[in-house]
């Protein structure tokens, strides 16, 4: 939008962009490498970033090492993983789109006052109750229940679909209304297929959030049967002595699903986070 | 955040509908009046979790602050008053370390907030141009974003090894003509604070990027066109329209960036505990809490330290509601 460009500038834009993404990719492409090397080439200088003698044998000896009831199972961690952000993402988008309804297209005494709590608790960040969630909770450390449930009802989500459901013309609920149909009806034969986007959004903030998930599982968990993919990463990268290779692979094995998730709703991803705080 | 203010407004003509309906169907039950118990249903799961999860837990936090409590113990809890809290500011054996851990937090902030949103917005601003393949550019630049921190921790700890073979060593070698050599990034008192000031900005930048990126595109197209007109130079664009037009978004990241800078604790924890790195200048509140809580037992005193972190928190937001509201008025 800004200047008319030149091919000149348009060639200078292109060189300072390129050099710009290479230095930021650097980082991630020394990680997709040396999964792919040798562990003794990892920490090596600068020709750790040689693509030399490249195998997936780090993959392999990762799932190998990690095929013991004492170590856990791979495929343990990543079922974890999976299972947790399954329950927070599609719990969370069903209980907090349904409030975010009737908080926001209902009209009944006492809405405001519920409302405004959601906004009060949506100050307090996780992290100030990580500790007497901890202590009331000790009980049930180490099950896949108490690592899931407090994160489901999230304050944040709510917002986020009542700023889409405000903007909903009224006159689609008379319309659904004046046919019979009660709010329950209204919201999910007709609100809710009509608010994919913010759906996706909230989808898939509340996935990349729950998958990196890191503070809780340090407190909650300790057994590795229910130990979810990050809490295993640091486990697994303070082995002595390190093995970088496998450490590196089953870095990629932890980003992957997330990436893959990213490379199909990048689109999502970006409107969700840009959304929540521009147009808000 | 305009929302919050806008938020009680109830939607024009929904009263009148509601006691309308009766009388065009009489034979149905008035939906006005049953409103309120199908609001108070579909908000029931989600608010109950929020009592439950968050509203309790802190309260709960509060209270746990004034007594004497410890995990395993067998002697039940005693009153504590404020001793958690005088510990934590007076007593030399508490008051090192956590007054330490703020101090960190602080450095922190003060140099990733506006370190971050100032990058934040030089790469916004090159990534706003119609150019074939722009989407690419985006995408590399969020692409961290997505990475765990457990997972960035751990790169990083690679890149900034402490052998002559680490990543940015090595680099410094070639660079300097061989007369580098070693130097532990890590575990040194005096870069290792600089060193999870990096690798936070280079996972979390790309977020505040996106948001600055769809504040500038929001900026009407005509008064860049309207400036080129009157000859305005490119610094002179950028002061006088890009930045009143993103004004709000701006204060908005950086207030953002802010308190997300105060809840460091993932990288800190996990480079501490297998990294090498320099635990006394890195740690930070959040760190604090966990250690007192989980390493010691001391559910009372790391609430304390929970709920002094709760009140940093709560005065950033007001600054934000405060410095963000006089521009969103319109």
């Amino acid at each position: 939008m800004a200047m008319t460009r030149t091919p000149v500038r348009r060639v200078l834009d292109y060189t300072v962009l390129s050099v710009l993404a290479f230095v930021f990719a650097l980082p991630a492409l020394y990680l997709f490498l040396g999964s792919l090397k040798p562990s003794g080439e990892v920490l090596n200088g600068l020709s750790g970033f040689l693509p030399t003698h490249l195998s997936f044998d780090n993959y392999t000896a990762v799932l190998d090492s990690l095929n013991s009831d004492s170590t856990g199972y791979f495929w343990q961690f990543m079922g974890v993983s999976v299972l947790l952000s399954f329950v927070v993402v599609t719990g969370g988008l069903i209980v907090n789109s349904m409030a975010a309804y009737g908080l926001t297209r209902l009209k009944w005494r006492g809405q405001n006052a519920v409302f405004t709590l959601v906004l009060l608790l949506m100050l307090i960040p996780f992290e100030s109750v990580a500790v007497p969630l901890f202590y009331m909770f000790n009980g049930q450390r180490n099950t896949i229940f108490i690592q899931a449930l407090p994160f489901v009802a999230n304050a944040f989500a709510i917002y986020q679909f009542h700023t889409f459901f405000k903007k909903i013309p009224p006159s689609i609920e008379e319309a659904a209304r004046l046919d019979g149909a009660g709010p329950w009806r209204t919201f999910f034969a007709i609100i809710v297929p009509m608010s994919r986007p913010v759906f996706a959004s909230v989808a898939i903030l509340t996935f990349l959030i729950q998958w990196g998930s890191f503070l809780w599982p340090v407190l909650m968990v300790s057994d590795p049967s229910v130990r979810p993919l990050p809490l295993e990463m640091s486990v697994f990268q303070g082995q002595q002595p390190p093995d970088w290779g496998q450490i590196l692979a089953f870095g990629v094995l932890l980003v992957l699903p997330v990436l893959i998730v990213f490379a199909f709703f990048q689109r999502w991803f970006v409107e969700g986070v840009a959304s929540s705080a521009v147009k808000g | 955040m305009k929302t919050v203010e806008h938020a009680h407004a109830a939607p024009p003509g929904r009263a009148q509908a509601a006691s309308s309906a009766p009388s065009a169907k009489p034979s149905r039950p008035s939906r006005g009046n049953r409103d309120w118990l199908h609001g108070l249903l579909m908000s029931a799961p989600a608010v109950g979790g929020l009592i439950a999860f968050v509203g309790i837990p802190f309260g709960y936090a509060v209270v746990l602050s004034f007594y004497n409590v410890r995990l395993g113990s067998p002697l039940e809890p005693t009153f504590f008053g404020v001793e958690h809290y005088r510990r934590l500011f007076t007593d030399p054996d508490l008051s090192g370390p956590f007054l330490r851990a703020l101090l960190n937090n602080l450095a922190f902030a003060v140099v990733v907030v506006p370190l971050q949103t100032g990058l934040a917005l030089a790469l916004a601003i090159l990534l706003n141009r119609k150019l074939k393949a722009i989407g690419v550019f985006r995408s590399f630049f969020f692409m961290p974003v997505v990475f765990p921190m457990a997972l960035v921790a751990v790169i990083w700890r690679l890149i900034l090894a402490r052998s002559e073979q680490g990543m940015l060593n090595s680099v410094l070698d070639v660079v300097t003509f061989g007369n580098w050599g070693a130097f532990d990034w890590l575990g040194d008192g005096l870069t290792a604070m600089g060193s999870i000031i990096v690798l936070s900005v280079w996972q979390g930048v790309g977020f505040q990027m996106v948001i600055l990126l769809a504040g500038l595109q929001q900026i009407p197209g005509e008064l860049y066109e309207a400036s080129q007109l009157d000859r305005a130079s490119r610094w002179q664009q950028f002061r006088h329209v890009t930045l009143p037009g993103i004004r709000g978004t701006l204060v908005f990241v950086a207030m953002l960036t802010s308190v997300l800078s105060f809840r460091v604790f993932d990288q800190v924890y996990i480079l501490i505990r297998g990294g090498g790195l320099d635990e006394d200048a890195t740690r930070t509140v959040m760190y604090q809490a966990v250690t007192t809580a989980f390493d010691q037992n001391n559910i009372g005193q790391a609430s304390a330290v929970t709920v002094v972190f709760f009140l940093i928190v709560v005065v950033l937001t007001i600054v934000q509601r405060r410095v963000v509201r006089p521009d969103n008025e319109d």
